[in-house]
């Protein structure tokens, strides 16, 4: 997902998410919720019968919102970027690890 | 040791302590209130959990509580009181939750009256809630019956993770009688099915819910093989001049001990009359029946109630012999004398004048 | 210049701790709920479970299912699981928290569970201050029936049992528990939150948190009401289930905290330790410093004694202490005894009697239906029972003449004013212990030694006691008195 360490942070995706495809009951709620509206709802249907959501591969903020409205315990999971700010020409053990905070929440 | 004057219902509560009872939940009601007072006064003193409810509904969903959290633990009501009961005592019986109900009978249907009376056997011995369950019942007849088969109850209550009544009438819940207890207080084991809020419990799931038909099935046939269980091994009864009776009296709680006292008068009298009591309603002490019966001429049983014991007594007889029935009602009592001119009208009609000769 | 690299992810949000991973109790689906699509069940449910985590209290909690659509909570949550019925959820959480103080007890309900058939628990749980967290989730409507009315339901919102929309006029109005429960002292923390809109989710969130942490604090009752989407019987897709919550339900049911008690209320106390074993027999007054003297005092067995007394009068008149004085001192005597009142109403007004045995040989019955002796205290109690007297019996009598219809042939009758020749000793109230001093005389049966044994046990206050001993020998001499000018002696009329 992630090459090399050296990448421009504006380009990255600081969040990503999880959904799995057997949880889902595909109620739309995190679709709705989602403030970059980068959850989709996936044509096929799963093999209960329901059209599931699915994470459109970019531009997730991490934020959790979608975690926090979706019923289901396990449905979503929400990954967040750990970042390394790197100084100057950008010496990977300069750097100062952290989380980027969600804004949202 | 020592004896001392004692209330039927005060031994319920000491003996019940003693026993490792650590919870009452109740809600008062004549003629068992004394029960309610006496816990409130020496459950927190004994380190347990005293709760005046807010209906007997509400009591005895406490007691599936204290039941699920593994302790001991205990309430006490009469007639109106234990038809509330009735949804959570099907609901303990279902989820297999221990406890000791103590019925303290009055006189019924509806308000009826405080009277003493026995209106409440089909209720506590049939099972007066829904569903495939049976409770153990116990009918103590003296004060000291009251401490003994209390602290029996809570056993068997462990022993098969079943409600169990101590089903008494007014009269025994409220005279006063001599009374020894056991010295030592019983520390009750702490059940590994209980839900206690702890690592090793965490697991444990109290439920009367089987959503499967197979699921339900299974479980309520492990209701009755516990249940046969019981009857094989729990049964009890008292018998008292019986063993050469052609006239056989029955009754139990207070009834009991008029049947003693008449059948003193009647044997001084030349009947040969003896007494069986029902010490376990259910299991009901059926194997008594059937040995006396062998003998007997006649069962005659003394309920103050319409005829519920009686339906047992029939089934446990199972045509064996006959049977004969006298019940008083609505607070009133079957008087010794009253008994006694019943019991010579049968051994006219049963043994006969020219056989009463050569008794 | 800096720039930023991204080294891995990490799971910030995922499923709880305290949910199985997989529903094992279920027989299928085991790795979905059982709920509805959008159903706030499920929602609540992951706040409740994120609390638990957070809170480090996975171990310690006992969550309590109601009946309804939350019934298999414990097909989810890694916890202690009880399940209780219909509404009594409350019940169970009190008794279960108290018989565990350390456990954190949950009680999770759906508004018909605890706004109908539950009402009186909930109220009453919250009145006492359990110290409990309660999670109540309102939709408005039965639905695991299958969509009845609720007392949450809306004024005009179909149900089945409102086909036409719920009326004030024939249903009431939507019960509000929040606010009805605020009017109580005993809470600390109740507060209605919705599942509107994302930031109703993240207020709703915190207020799950905080009704356990409560909890954990010690600090009693807290409560919270979750307006809930049900979309399947609102026949509503769930994103319009959403926003009915908060643009319809909401105007019935406004948010807000209406009890916060939490920064002024002290932490409980840890229970009281509990005794030890071995000082329970004392405790229960059953030690051996508090049983009678070892029959100190026995009767000589040289002759049967069943003495057979019944004792009436009215209510306040001492009739059941003169039965519990005889009964005690029988026993201390070495007797066998027995002691049987009259009770209920008629302990506090109107008539009052009870029966006293003792006995040489086991007490077979207690009824006393043909005393050998009659205490009457009044002449209604005396006409009552008159009767019943065996032949050769007694009828002691408080009354300044017998009634003449009243004589019989073969009982003694000893009638004297005790009340008034009590009220001379000092108190008309020991005209009770006249009486017995006068009974006792009759058949010398009991040692002084025992009476006075008995009314040591029975009778605390030493005023008191003084008084009735007093009373007991002025009867002895009464008797004796009577006895020297045969005013007793009216054991038969020669007319009758």
């Amino acid at each position: 997902m992630v090459e090399g360490n050296k990448i421009e942070a504006k380009k990255l995706d600081r969040g990503w998410l999880r959904i799995d495809g057997e949880e889902c009951k595909g109620c739309g709620l995190c679709i709705e919720a989602c403030p970059p509206k980068v959850i989709a709802m996936r044509e096929e249907l799963n093999p209960y019968g329901y059209r599931t959501a699915i994470y459109a591969g970019a531009g997730c903020t991490g934020c959790g919102v979608c975690f926090m409205v979706c019923p289901e315990p396990g449905a979503i999971t929400v990954f967040r970027a750990v970042v390394r700010r790197v100084e100057g020409s950008g010496h990977a053990n300069a750097g100062v690890e952290e989380a980027i905070s969600c804004a949202s929440n | 040791m020592r004896k001392q004057l004692m209330k039927g219902n005060e031994a319920i509560i000491k003996s019940a302590i003693l026993a490792g009872c650590r919870g009452f939940y109740g809600y008062p009601i004549t003629p068992a209130s004394e029960i309610t007072e006496a816990a409130a006064l020496y459950m927190p003193k004994a380190g347990g959990v005293f709760v005046q409810a807010e209906s007997e509904v509400a009591a005895i969903n406490m007691l599936y509580g204290a039941a699920a959290a593994g302790v001991r633990a205990m309430t006490a009501s009469s007639g109106p009181g234990i038809s509330l009961m009735q949804e959570g005592i099907s609901h303990m019986a279902g989820a297999e939750l221990p406890c000791v109900i103590a019925d303290i009978t009055r006189g019924g249907p509806g308000l009826g009256n405080i009277g003493s009376e026995q209106g409440d056997y089909h209720q506590v011995v049939k099972g007066g809630g829904h569903g495939n369950y049976r409770t153990i019942v116990l009918a103590p007849y003296s004060v000291q019956e009251m401490a003994d088969l209390t602290a029996l109850a809570f056993e068997l209550a462990d022993r098969y993770r079943n409600p169990v009544f101590v089903l008494a009438d007014g009269f025994v819940g409220q005279m006063m009688e001599p009374v020894e207890f056991p010295q030592k207080a019983i520390q009750a084991p702490m059940p590994p099915w209980a839900v206690a809020g702890t690592a090793a419990t965490r697991g444990n799931l109290i439920t009367s819910l089987h959503m499967g038909c197979d699921d339900l099935e299974a479980h309520v046939l492990a209701l009755e093989a516990k249940y046969k269980l019981a009857e094989q091994r729990e049964a009890r009864a008292e018998e008292w001049c019986a063993e050469d009776a052609e006239i056989v009296l029955v009754g139990y709680g207070i009834v009991g001990r008029i049947l003693k006292a008449v059948t003193a008068e009647a044997r001084a009298g030349g009947l040969p009359v003896g007494v069986l009591r029902p010490i376990t309603l259910y299991p009901f002490p059926i194997v008594h029946f059937q040995r006396l019966a062998s003998r007997a001429r006649v069962f005659v049983v003394v309920e103050m109630s319409s005829g519920q014991l009686l339906d047992d007594v029939r089934l446990a007889l199972n045509g064996a012999c006959p049977v004969e029935f006298l019940s008083r009602v609505g607070g009133n009592v079957p008087s010794h004398d009253e008994v006694l001119r019943f019991v010579r009208v049968q051994a006219l009609r049963f043994i006969g004048e020219e056989q009463m000769a050569h008794v | 210049m800096s720039s930023e690299a991204v080294q891995e992810y990490t799971v910030a949000q995922g499923r709880a701790k305290s949910f199985y991973t997989r529903y094992e109790r279920k027989d299928e689906l085991q790795h979905q709920t059982h709920y509805c699509p959008g159903c706030g069940h499920g929602t609540v449910h992951k706040m409740l479970a994120h609390a638990i985590d957070e809170l480090g209290v996975q171990d310690r909690t006992i969550l309590i299912a109601p009946v309804g659509c939350a019934v298999f909570t414990y097909y989810y949550f890694d916890v202690g699981n009880v399940q209780a019925a219909h509404g009594r959820a409350p019940a169970v959480a009190t008794a279960m928290k108290r018989s565990r103080p350390e456990s954190i007890v949950i009680s999770y309900q759906g508004d018909g569970d605890l706004s109908a058939i539950g009402a009186a628990e909930i109220l009453h749980a919250a009145n006492r201050g359990e110290n409990i967290s309660v999670i109540f989730v309102n939709n408005a409507i039965y639905s695991m029936t299958g969509g009845q009315a609720a007392p949450t339901t809306l004024i005009g919102q179909k149900s089945t049992t409102t086909p036409e929309g719920r009326s004030a006029m024939t249903e009431g109005y939507p019960l509000h528990v929040s606010e009805l429960l605020a009017t109580l002292e005993a809470p600390v923390y109740m507060e209605r939150v919705g599942l509107g809109d994302n930031k109703q989710i993240a207020q709703a969130t915190r207020a799950v948190r905080r009704a356990v942490e409560n909890q954990t604090r010690g600090l009693g009752f807290s409560m919270v009401e979750v307006l809930s989407p049900c979309p399947t019987i609102w026949k509503m897709n769930p994103i319009d289930a959403q926003r009915w919550v908060r643009d319809v339900m909401e105007k019935t049911f406004p948010l807000g905290v209406f009890r916060d008690r939490t920064k002024e209320t002290a932490p409980r106390h840890a229970l009281r330790p509990a005794p030890a074993l071995d000082a329970i027999p004392r405790l229960l007054g059953l030690a051996e410093e508090d049983l009678p003297a070892d029959h100190a005092h026995t009767v000589a067995r040289h002759r049967e004694i069943d003495l057979q007394v019944r004792i009436a009068g009215f209510g306040g008149q001492g009739v059941l202490l003169l039965g519990e004085v005889l009964a005690e001192a029988g026993l201390d005597a070495g007797l066998e005894v027995s002691w049987l009142p009259s009770y209920g109403p008629e302990m506090r007004s109107g008539t009052s009697n009870c029966h006293v045995r003792l006995s040489s040989q086991p007490v077979d019955s207690p009824l006393v239906t043909v005393p050998s002796v009659l205490v009457a205290m009044n002449e209604p109690s005396l006409r009552k029972f008159d009767l019943t007297v065996r032949s050769g019996g007694w009828v002691i009598y408080n009354g300044d003449t017998f009634p003449a219809d009243c004589m019989r042939d073969g009982v003694h009758v000893l009638a004297l004013p005790f009340t008034r020749l009590a009220a001379e000793l000092g108190d008309p109230r020991a005209a009770n212990m006249v009486m017995l001093g006068a009974l006792l005389e009759i058949d010398g049966v009991l040692p002084r030694a025992s009476i006075e044994a008995a009314l040591g046990r029975l009778v605390k206050n030493p005023r008191w006691i003084e008084l009735d001993e007093r009373a007991l020998a002025r009867g002895r001499e009464l008797f004796k008195e009577s006895l020297r000018q045969g005013s007793w002696a009216k054991e038969s009329r020669a007319e009758a």
